[in-house]
């Protein structure tokens, strides 16, 4: 009986919680049919926030990939000095309010800034792809790095040990020990900070100055139509946005890190 | 395995250490110096351009105290909601069993990957002015506590589930032959064990709630000493220009971050016996 109040209430929790709320947003999209939802995702600056949105993304990603790994191998595998703080500042993003990180941006590369030179150099960052893109990196720094350690951690050395015996050079042990071990792990690292990047919103909103049809990416693209009173508009970049959340669990699902040491 | 004596005498973490090394570690110092810490020194030194009497000033107005307690009050608030509400999320995903649990379990992470922003509209579809309960929970305080509870949802779910699945059960056979009814073998056995794995979900739940905007920015009106978050206040502070008072607040969220990936740190060192 305890076990079913539980049950019961565990699902009411979510339901109200979760359910209900984002099934009504796929309603209100859809109640008058399929053709005012596509409109409204087809206007010029819906398709350019999409774009611009997947461009931030496709720089953001790559780059975090690269550097967490290369950052996971030296936290683990080599003596760092200061690792703690490394670790500590590695994990800073996950805890600290966005507004606050586009605030940072704002004051290093804006006038007065120590960067602000930049912007005279004709290097505009502020109000322009650089700056959301930097601002996205920060926000999404720590998901391959997090996800990563710890499997290298348990891996151990051993096989990279007899690869290094056997004559490989650290790169063929990299490529035909470690990487296949931990492949799973950045995979999951990245779909994370895929959806992070994708979905970035109070840091982006601070340095972009959502300039519209320039520097507004899908989620500010929704805020500005819910305010301006284009339910429709807002309602159906949710729902662009809700798929790609979607299509992120899944991916979470099936690429959840397995053990195949 | 058989290894050779000179082998077995090389520290672990040697290996792949002369080639890219320099490398690595050069990238490990650099990157995240470059990405974060460089920004946040800006910001900070920023904060403390008009002295530390002018620090004090601007987060001692009136309207950012007024924000920063009730950033404080609500995100307490919801920790201590999902201290409860996690457990037994988790407690029905691992030990319980009916069909579409694996849904269930999947949903558990939508409020990760659904885009903030999202996440506020999509409670304003049904707690807001329009919608089907007549329950509207907008520019409350109550509205921004619910966008709070969906943005931190699955902290400490994640936390404590793997930690319920590794639990051995006989402990708790033990205790209920011994004749101790379900609620005293949850409390005095099961509990004992979770509360490291419920602590640091909480923590990073607070974390998150501190500093949470995007899921906040619609529902909550942003109407000063009454629905205005720490956040929101310096985004407002930024838009009408005054940078030191959004900085010096910044600084505020910025220790209150740092001191909660303290705890945690200590939490996970706790549990694991390493950091990291």
């Amino acid at each position: 009986m305890a076990r079913h109040a539980l049950r019961l209430g565990v699902l009411g929790y979510l339901l109200l919680l979760l359910g209900v709320p984002v099934g009504l947003v796929f309603y209100r999209t859809f109640q008058h049919g399929l053709q005012p939802a596509w409109a409204a995702v087809t206007t010029p600056e819906a398709l350019h926030a999409l774009r611009l949105t997947l461009l931030i993304a496709a720089i953001a990603v790559p780059a975090n990939t690269l550097f967490g790994v290369v950052l996971a191998l030296a936290l683990v595998r080599h003596r760092l000095p200061g690792r703690g703080l490394v670790n500590a500042v590695v994990d800073l993003p996950l805890a600290l309010s966005p507004v606050v990180v586009g605030l940072a941006l704002f004051l290093l590369y804006g006038r007065g800034g120590w960067l602000g030179g930049l912007a005279d150099r004709g290097l505009r960052i502020l109000f322009a792809l650089p700056g959301m893109v930097l601002a996205t990196i920060f926000i999404s720094l720590p998901f391959v790095v997090r996800e990563v350690v710890p499997v290298l951690r348990e891996i151990g050395t051993e096989q990279e040990q007899a690869a290094e015996t056997l004559g490989a050079s650290p790169l063929q042990t990299f490529r035909r020990i470690t990487l296949p071990a931990i492949r799973w792990a950045i995979a999951y690292g990245v779909v994370l900070t895929t959806a992070r990047s994708i979905g970035e919103f109070g840091a982006v909103s601070v340095v972009s100055g959502r300039i519209a049809g320039k520097t507004e990416t899908l989620p500010l693209y929704v805020q500005s139509q819910y305010e301006n009173f284009d339910p429709t508009g807002a309602f159906a970049g949710s729902v662009v946005l809700a798929l790609i959340a979607v299509a992120t669990v899944l991916a979470l699902r099936f690429s959840r890190p397995r053990e195949e040491v | 395995m058989a290894t050779s004596p000179a082998l077995a005498l090389r520290r672990p973490g040697t290996v792949a250490a002369r080639g890219g090394g320099t490398l690595a570690r050069g990238v490990a110092l650099g990157y995240p110096s470059l990405v974060v810490l460089v920004p946040l020194a800006a910001l900070a030194w920023s904060s403390r351009s008009g002295g530390l009497m002018g620090f004090w000033t601007e987060v001692t107005l009136p309207e950012a105290v007024a924000a920063l307690k009730l950033t404080l009050f609500l995100s307490l608030l919801v920790s201590a909601l999902n201290a409860l509400s996690g457990t037994a999320i988790a407690w029905v995903l691992v030990r319980d069993s009916f069909p579409g649990k694996s849904l269930l379990d999947g949903v558990i992470d939508l409020p990760f990957a659904l885009p903030t922003i999202v996440a506020g509209l999509v409670l304003l579809t049904l707690y807001g002015p329009n919608g089907p309960f007549g329950l509207n929970l907008a520019f409350t305080r109550a509205g921004i506590a619910l966008a709070l509870l969906f943005v931190t949802l699955p902290f400490v779910v994640r936390a404590v589930q793997p930690v319920l699945l590794e639990l051995d059960r006989e402990m708790e056979e033990a205790a209920e032959s011994l004749g101790a009814r379900p609620v005293a073998t949850f409390r005095r056995i099961v509990l004992p064990n979770l509360v490291p794995a419920i602590l640091s979900g909480v923590a990073l739940a607070f974390a998150r709630a501190v500093g949470e905007f995007g899921a906040v920015v619609l529902i909550s009106g942003n109407l000063p000493f009454k629905t205005e978050i720490a956040s929101v206040y310096i985004f407002g502070q930024i838009e009408s220009g005054n940078e030191r008072g959004a900085a010096a607040v910044s600084v505020v969220l910025l220790l209150l971050s740092l001191g909660v990936l303290l705890l945690i740190g200590a939490f996970r060192h706790w549990r694991t016996g390493h950091d990291g």
